[in-house]
């Protein structure tokens, strides 16, 4: 049913980019437990096309991100349908460390003294992968932040459920278009770990089925069906890629 | 938190209703205050700032309620830049909470939300997009478009994970103020959108206040 195209394990505190064709599925695995993903979406066709993580909770009504769920684009496509999930809370709303963040948290850290186990942070990380792709500081809009359980208490404030870690939880994505993917690994922005949190996570890029009419992403919410409505119209009528 | 302002309308240098369905754009300095009141109650007046002498640094709502850990805005609160510099502080509130989870209304987004036959209606990305078109004088395009504040919109998160659009707390002349910790350019859309319940369908005029440093 599906293929194996390539799988990787990226250490923590780390970087990469990729283009992931429509159908297909990238699972991601926390090995440890304990790790932040934070990820990004463009359309490589016009990458004015992001990500936009007010649209996408809002009309799903929802703050966490699980199995079910699809992630917009500004232009009221999906990206990308949350096939499989055995985290179960995901969070789109805290951003990413930076450079101050990670000195007043843990302390300095340089490639001089430390190699590439130097302390990288979100902010800078998403900054090198976009710049890859002529995209810059202005096109950065609130990312995902993978195996992260941001929760919010009655009076709004947030925190991080750090209890949540879960060594060998997994969160699979299907594609609904093609999409330029920026990915990190480095700590969640509200992680109160005494040491930099370097927490591996393996990726799989696998060749998949399209959503069939039965999808239960599609079927989840009429929002998500009016979005995969949207995908459709723009694959027949706007895509001129021969292999949609 | 609720806090009213020691600050006198009569001596104001500056005031505007803005339409219902209008956008309004215009540089605040810093040190000078900014009220936005609510004239008719339960408004949503979707804003965006951006650094008036840089203009690629706007307001980001990720590093506000990461750095302020909340993510309700209310007195107190500092409105932060995407470079994690902050912008304006909210200094007086008689709501006591506002949203920035929510973004705007666009064609797009409505299509979703509702019925794809709704990509016609007026939306605020539309303002925000005509705004900064119309002013290309601060060289900001879609690029600059980022996540908004609803100021006088209450959008709860529940302890399951959910996402509530609730009634508002916002009430006939109901304001709120800030105070610019830089030069700041607003661009305010007071939005247009017809078809949420939490505006009653009926989208009213607003009042916008400037005085200045000092004042």
């Amino acid at each position: 049913m599906t293929k194996l195209i390539t799988s990787e394990t990226i250490p923590g505190g780390k970087h990469w980019s990729m283009i992931v064709w429509r159908n297909n599925r990238l699972k991601l695995t926390d090995l440890e437990g304990g790790a932040n993903v934070g990820m990004l979406f463009f359309n490589p066709m016009n990458l004015l096309e992001r990500y936009n993580a007010p649209d996408t909770l809002k009309c799903q009504h929802t703050f966490k991100l699980t199995a079910g769920h699809c992630l917009y684009s500004d232009m009221g496509r999906i990206f990308c349908s949350i096939v499989d999930d055995t985290f179960g809370w995901h969070e789109s709303v805290c951003g990413n460390t930076t450079k101050a963040s990670t000195v007043r948290k843990w302390g300095e850290s340089s490639y001089q003294t430390d190699r590439n186990d130097w302390y990288q942070n979100g902010h800078d990380s998403f900054l090198v992968e976009a710049a890859k792709r002529g995209l810059g500081r202005r096109d950065l809009p609130a990312n995902v932040n993978w195996f992260s359980k941001a929760v919010v208490a009655d009076d709004g404030s947030l925190s991080l459920d750090e209890t949540a870690a879960k060594p060998g939880a997994s969160v699979e994505l299907r594609f609904e278009m093609d999409t330029l993917v920026l990915l990190h690994t480095c700590p969640h922005p509200l992680s109160d770990a005494p040491e930099f949190p370097r927490k591996p996570v393996l990726y799989e890029l696998f060749e998949g089925p399209p959503a069939t009419a039965d999808d239960p992403n599609r079927l989840s919410a009429p929002e998500n069906m009016r979005g995969f409505e949207n995908n459709r119209i723009y694959q027949a009528g706007c895509c001129t890629r021969g292999h949609a | 938190m609720i806090k009213e302002s020691v600050l006198d309308p009569a001596a104001a240098r500056y005031r505007k209703v803005v339409l219902a369905g209008q956008y309004w754009m215009e540089v605040v300095r810093k040190g000078e205050t900014l009220r936005i009141v609510d004239l008719e109650g339960n408004q949503a007046v979707d804003t965006l700032f951006f650094n008036a002498d840089d203009p690629a640094e706007h307001f980001s709502a990720s590093d506000t309620i990461r750095e302020q850990r909340n993510i309700y805005l209310t007195a107190g609160t500092t409105l932060m830049s995407d470079l994690c510099r902050p912008m304006l502080t909210i200094t007086a509130d008689t709501v006591g909470r506002h949203d920035t989870i929510g973004g705007a209304c666009s064609a797009e987004s409505n299509t979703v939300r509702y019925a794809l036959d709704k990509k016609t209606m007026h939306s605020c990305r539309d303002n925000f997009l005509l705004a900064v078109a119309e002013n290309d004088r601060f060289g900001l395009s879609k690029h600059d478009i980022a996540h908004n504040i609803n100021f006088f919109m209450n959008v709860p998160v529940t302890p399951d994970g959910g996402l509530k659009f609730d009634d508002g707390l916002s009430a006939p002349g109901k304001y709120l103020e800030l105070q610019a910790e830089m030069n700041v350019i607003v661009l305010i859309s007071n939005c247009p959108q017809l078809n949420n319940p939490c505006n009653a369908y009926n989208p009213t005029p607003i009042e916008v206040l400037i005085w200045g440093a000092g004042d």
